[in-house]
C-alpha cells in the first residue's frame, strides 16, 4: 500500500495509514516502548539548539546590519560610524566562532542522537542540509577576508564583502527552516511497504510550508540580534553616555528590529492559519482547545489538570477569528485527536501564548517609539519625560526577544510531538538505545556554561577596553598589556 | 562513473580538503602547545594567530560538507558509523568546539592569564580533535564498523589501527601546519622564529614518517583488506607520499620554504588519497560497498547539482581568500 504524504491525507491523519515495515508498524505502541536515549537525546537536543538559534540570529542579521553601519561611515565619512561597524566586526568574530562550532556540534547530533530519523529520511531531507552547508562556506570564507580585510583592501571593496555574507545568512535560514517545515509537513516521497521510495529531494527542499516558517524565523532573527545590540547602547545611555555613538549604535539596530517587531505578528498569524489545515493536533494545543466548539474562545492563559483547564480567561468567538480567519470556523479540538497522537498540551499552549504575548508588547513598544520621534519627541533624549523607562525597556526587550524566539521553537517542536516526522515517524523510532547519553547531556551543560561564561566576558572586556579608550585591542602576547584596576573595572560595568 | 561513485567521490574529495586545509590548521597546535612560557612563546602564538585567523572557520567547513555528504547520499552508511563510533565522534566534537571558541577568545582576551587558559584550551583541543577522528577511521578501514546493529562502543577505536590513524592524523596535520608557519614567519621577517619552527617541523616530520612505517606492521594483521589496497591499487600514491615527505625534510633543511609547502602538501594528499584508494570499493570495510550504500538515486543527483552550484560559489570565493591572505599586504604586517 502507499502512503502519499500531502496536506490532504494529513488532514486524514488520526487514523494513519502506515503499513509495512517493522519499524513504522511500531509507531502505534508509542510511549510504553520508550527507548533508552529518548529523554537524553531531547534534552540534549533542546539545550544545544536553544543555545545555537541565539548565536544563528545574529550570524543572520548581524552582517547586514553592519553593512548599513559601514555603508554610512564610508558614504558620509561618517567616523563615528566607522568606529561602530569595525567594534561591531569584533564583537561578530567571537559571536560567530562560537556559531560556527555549536552549529557543528548540531550537524554531529542529527545522527549521534536521531539514527533512525537520518538513516531513513537522510537522502529525504539531506539536499537542504547541502545547501546550507554552502551557504555557511560562503559566509565563513567572507567573514575572513572581512575581518582580516580592515586596513588592508580599499575600503569600498572592503565594506562589499559583507554582502555575500548577509546573503548566506538568508539562505541558510531558509534551507534550516526548510528541513524543519518538512518535518512538520513531510512530502517528497512514498511509502511502499515500509520502504521510502520514489525519494523527490527537489520537493522535500522547496515545501510548501517552508515559505512561511523561513518568514518567520528570518524575522525573529533581526529581532533577536536588532534588540539585543540596542539594548547595549540603551544601557550606555541609561549610564549617562547620551554621545552621538550610543545614539547611533542604538538606532540602526533598533530600526531593525523595529520593522521585524511590526511585521512578526502577521506572519505569525498567516502561519497559524497553515496550522489549522495542516497540524490539527498542535493548533488545539496552541489554542488549549479540548473540544470542537464553534465558535472558539480564545483562550488566555489556562493550564490543564486532570483533563481539565483552570485558571483561563475565555474570550468568546476571538479563537475562530484569530486562528480560522472566521466567525464560524471551529478550533478542532482535542478529543477529535487519538490519545496516543497529542501532543504535551500545557507546554505547547505556555510556550505559544507567552511568545505572542511577548511579540505584541515589543510590537507596541516599538511603535510608541517610532510615532512619538515622528511626532518629535526624541525617547532618547534625557529630557523626555518617559526616556528612562522607554531606555529600562528597550534594556528588557533584548531577553524578551530571546525568550520569544526559545518559546516560539518550543511551541512547534513540542506541538509537533509525539511525531519527529509529522504524521510518518514518531520521536521514539528516531532515538537511539544510547542510555549513557546522559552522560553527554551532563558535559554539555558544563560545556556551554563554560562557554557562555568566556563569550561574556570576552566581550564584556571588549567593552571595557574600548570605554577606556583602547581601539585596537592588541593579542594579549603582544607588549605587556595595561592591567586596569579592578575598581575601575568594577564601575565601568 | 556511476552516480553514486561520482557522489563517494565529491565526499572524499572534501575528506581531502578538510585533511590538508583543516588538518594545516588544527595541527598549528602542536606548536602552540609547544612554544614554552608566555614570554618566549609570544612571537610563535602572535603568528599562529596570524596565520589561521582569517582561514579557520572556512577550513572547518569541509567538515561540514563530509557530514552533509556522507548523511544525504549514504544515510544508512552514516547512521551505522554515527552509531558505532559514538565515542570518538563526541571527543572530536569536542576538541573542535573547545577549539573555535578558546581560539577566538584567545584573540581578544584582556589579560595574559586568560589568554593562557584560552590558548591551552586551543592547543590541546586542537591535537584532541584529528587524534579523534583519525581513530574513527581507524575502526572503519579495519572493519569493526557494521552496517546491521551497533559495534563495540570502546573496542571498535581501541585498536593499533585507530591509535595508528589517530597518530597519522595528528603528525600529518602538524607536518603541514609547521611548513606553512615557517614559510609565513620568514616572509614577515620573523626569522628566529622560523629557524625554531624549522627544526621541529622536520622533527614532527620523522617522528609521523616513522609511525607510518612502523605503523604498516600491525596493519597486516588487523586490516588485512585495507592492507591489501596499499599494497595494490594505492601503492603509486604511498610511494608518493613517502618521496614528498622526504623531499619536504630535504627542501626544509636547505631553507626553500616555498616548495617545501607544496611537497608537504602532496605528502599527506599522499596519505589521505592512499587510504581512499586502499578503502575502495567498500564504504565501511568489508561491511558495505559504496553502490550499496547509496541512497535514492534522485537524491545523489540532486547532491552532484549542489557540489556544481558549490564548486562555483565556493571554489573563486575561496581561492580569493587565500589569494589575499598569502598577499604581500597581508603577511607583511601585523
Amino acid at each position: 500500500m502507499m502512503f502519499v504524504p500531502s496536506v490532504e491525507s494529513m488532514l486524514a491523519f488520526a487514523a494513519p495509514q502506515i503499513g509495512g515495515s517493522q519499524a513504522l508498524t511500531s509507531l502505534a505502541l508509542g510511549l510504553a516502548n520508550e527507548p533508552a536515549g529518548l529523554l537524553p537525546a531531547r534534552e540534549q537536543m533542546a539545550l544545544s539548539l536553544g543555545w545555537h538559534i541565539v548565536l544563528a540570529c545574529f550570524g543572520v542579521a548581524f552582517p547586514t546590519m553592519i553593512l548599513v553601519m559601514h555603508w554610512r561611515g564610508v558614504r558620509r565619512q561618517d567616523r563615528v560610524a566607522l568606529v561602530l561597524a569595525r567594534r561591531w566586526a569584533k564583537v561578530s568574530a567571537v559571536l560567530f566562532a562560537i556559531g560556527a562550532v555549536s552549529g557543528t556540534v548540531l550537524s554531529f547530533e542529527m545522527g549521534l542522537l536521531w539514527p533512525g530519523l537520518m538513516g531513513t529520511f537522510g537522502d529525504v531531507l539531506g539536499l537542504p542540509f547541502a545547501f546550507e552547508g554552502l551557504s555557511f562556506f560562503v559566509e565563513a570564507i567572507f567573514l575572513g577576508i572581512y575581518l582580516y580585510g580592515w586596513d588592508r583592501m580599499p575600503p569600498r571593496l572592503h565594506m562589499l564583502m559583507l554582502i555575500p555574507m548577509a546573503v548566506a545568512g538568508v539562505v541558510g535560514t531558509f534551507c534550516v527552516l526548510a528541513v524543519n517545515a518538512w518535518m512538520n509537513a513531510p512530502t517528497g516521497f512514498d511509502i511502499v511497504d515500509g520502504e521510502v521510495v520514489n525519494v523527490q529531494p527537489w520537493v522535500a527542499f522547496l515545501n510548501d510550508r517552508v515559505w512561511l516558517q523561513f518568514a518567520h524565523m528570518w524575522v525573529a532573527a533581526f529581532m533577536v540580534a536588532g534588540f539585543a545590540i540596542a539594548s547595549v547602547y540603551a544601557v550606555g545611555i541609561l549610564r549617562g553616555r547620551n554621545d552621538r555613538h550610543h545614539r547611533l549604535g542604538f538606532t540602526v539596530p533598533f530600526a531593525f528590529a523595529s520593522v521585524g517587531a511590526v511585521a512578526q505578528p502577521f506572519i505569525g498569524h498567516f502561519l497559524g492559519l497553515r496550522v489549522a489545515a495542516t497540524q490539527p493536533a498542535k493548533l488545539a494545543a496552541f489554542e488549549m482547545a479540548l473540544e470542537t466548539e464553534s465558535p472558539s474562545p480564545l483562550r488566555l492563559g489556562g493550564i490543564m489538570i486532570d483533563g481539565k483547564v483552570r485558571f483561563n480567561i475565555d474570550i468568546p468567538g476571538l479563537g475562530s477569528l484569530i486562528a480560522r480567519n472566521s466567525l464560524t470556523a471551529p478550533v478542532q479540538g482535542l478529543d477529535t485527536i487519538p490519545a496516543d497522537q497529542r501532543p504535551p498540551v500545557n507546554i505547547t499552549h505556555i510556550a505559544f501564548q507567552s511568545m505572542v504575548a511577548i511579540g505584541t508588547i515589543l510590537m507596541l513598544a516599538v511603535l510608541i517609539y517610532w510615532i512619538a520621534r515622528w511626532r518629535g519627541h526624541d525617547l532618547l533624549e534625557p529630557q523626555t519625560r518617559f526616556h528612562r523607562w522607554f531606555l529600562r525597556g528597550a534594556v528588557l526587550a533584548a531577553p524578551l526577544a530571546i525568550a520569544a524566539l526559545e518559546l516560539g521553537w518550543i511551541a512547534t517542536e513540542v506541538g509537533r510531538q509525539p511525531w519527529i516526522v509529522y504524521g510518518i515517524m514518531r520521536t521514539t523510532e528516531a532515538a537511539g538505545e544510547n542510555s549513557g547519553l546522559w552522560w553527554l547531556y551532563g558535559t554539555t551543560v558544563v560545556v556551554y556554561t563554560a562557554l557562555s561564561w568566556g563569550a561574556i566576558s570576552i566581550l564584556r572586556s571588549m567593552a571595557r577596553r574600548w570605554r577606556a579608550g583602547e581601539e585596537d585591542l592588541p593579542s594579549p602576547y603582544g607588549p605587556e598589556p595595561v592591567e586596569h584596576a579592578p575598581e575601575l573595572a568594577r564601575d565601568e560595568c | 562513473m556511476s552516480v553514486e561513485l561520482a557522489v563517494a567521490a565529491a565526499m572524499f574529495a572534501g575528506v581531502i580538503a578538510y585533511a590538508l586545509f583543516g588538518g594545516a590548521d588544527f595541527g598549528t597546535g602542536f606548536y602552540d602547545l609547544t612554544a614554552g612560557g608566555t614570554r618566549r612563546g609570544a612571537e610563535l602564538r602572535t603568528q599562529v594567530d596570524h596565520s589561521i585567523g582569517p582561514v579557520w572557520e572556512a577550513n572547518h567547513v569541509w567538515l561540514i560538507y563530509v557530514m552533509v555528504m556522507w548523511w544525504t547520499g549514504f544515510p544508512q552508511a552514516f547512521a551505522a558509523a554515527m552509531n558505532t563510533l559514538i565515542l570518538p565522534m563526541l571527543f572530536a566534537l569536542l576538541g573542535i568546539v573547545l577549539r573555535g571558541a578558546a581560539f577566538a577568545f584567545r584573540k581578544y582576551a584582556a589579560t595574559l592569564t586568560q589568554a593562557r587558559l584560552f590558548g591551552a584550551i586551543f592547543a590541546t583541543s586542537s591535537l584532541i580533535t584529528p587524534f579523534f577522528l583519525g581513530a574513527a577511521v581507524g575502526a572503519i578501514v579495519s572493519g569493526r564498523v557494521p552496517i546491521e546493529g551497533r559495534g563495540e562502543v570502546w573496542s571498535s577505536w581501541l585498536h593499533s589501527t585507530s591509535i595508528l590513524g589517530g597518530l597519522l592524523a595528528v603528525g600529518t596535520s602538524s607536518f603541514l601546519a609547521g611548513t606553512f608557519l615557517v614559510a609565513d614567519a620568514t616572509r614577515a621577517g620573523h626569522h628566529d622564529l622560523g629557524v625554531a619552527l624549522r627544526m621541529r617541523t622536520i622533527g614532527v616530520g620523522i617522528a609521523t614518517g616513522s609511525v607510518a612505517l612502523l605503523g604498516l606492521v600491525p596493519l597486516r594483521l588487523d586490516a588485512p583488506t585495507l592492507w591489501d589496497g596499499l599494497l595494490g591499487r594505492a601503492l603509486p600514491m604511498v610511494m608518493l607520499s613517502a618521496l614528498a615527505g622526504v623531499a619536504t625534510l630535504a627542501l626544509l633543511w636547505t631553507r626553500r620554504y616555498r616548495l617545501a609547502r607544496i611537497t608537504a602538501v602532496l605528502a599527506v594528499f599522499g596519505v589521505v588519497v592512499g587510504w581512499g584508494l586502499a578503502q575502495y570499493p567498500w564504504m565501511l570495510v568489508d561491511q558495505i560497498r559504496v553502490v550499496d550504500a547509496a541512497g535514492a538515486p534522485a537524491t545523489l543527483r540532486a547532491l552532484l547539482v549542489a557540489v556544481a552550484i558549490a564548486a562555483v560559489i565556493v571554489g573563486p570565493a575561496l581561492g580569493y581568500l587565500y589569494t589575499l591572505t598569502q598577499s604581500p599586504t597581508w603577511t607583511d604586517s601585523y
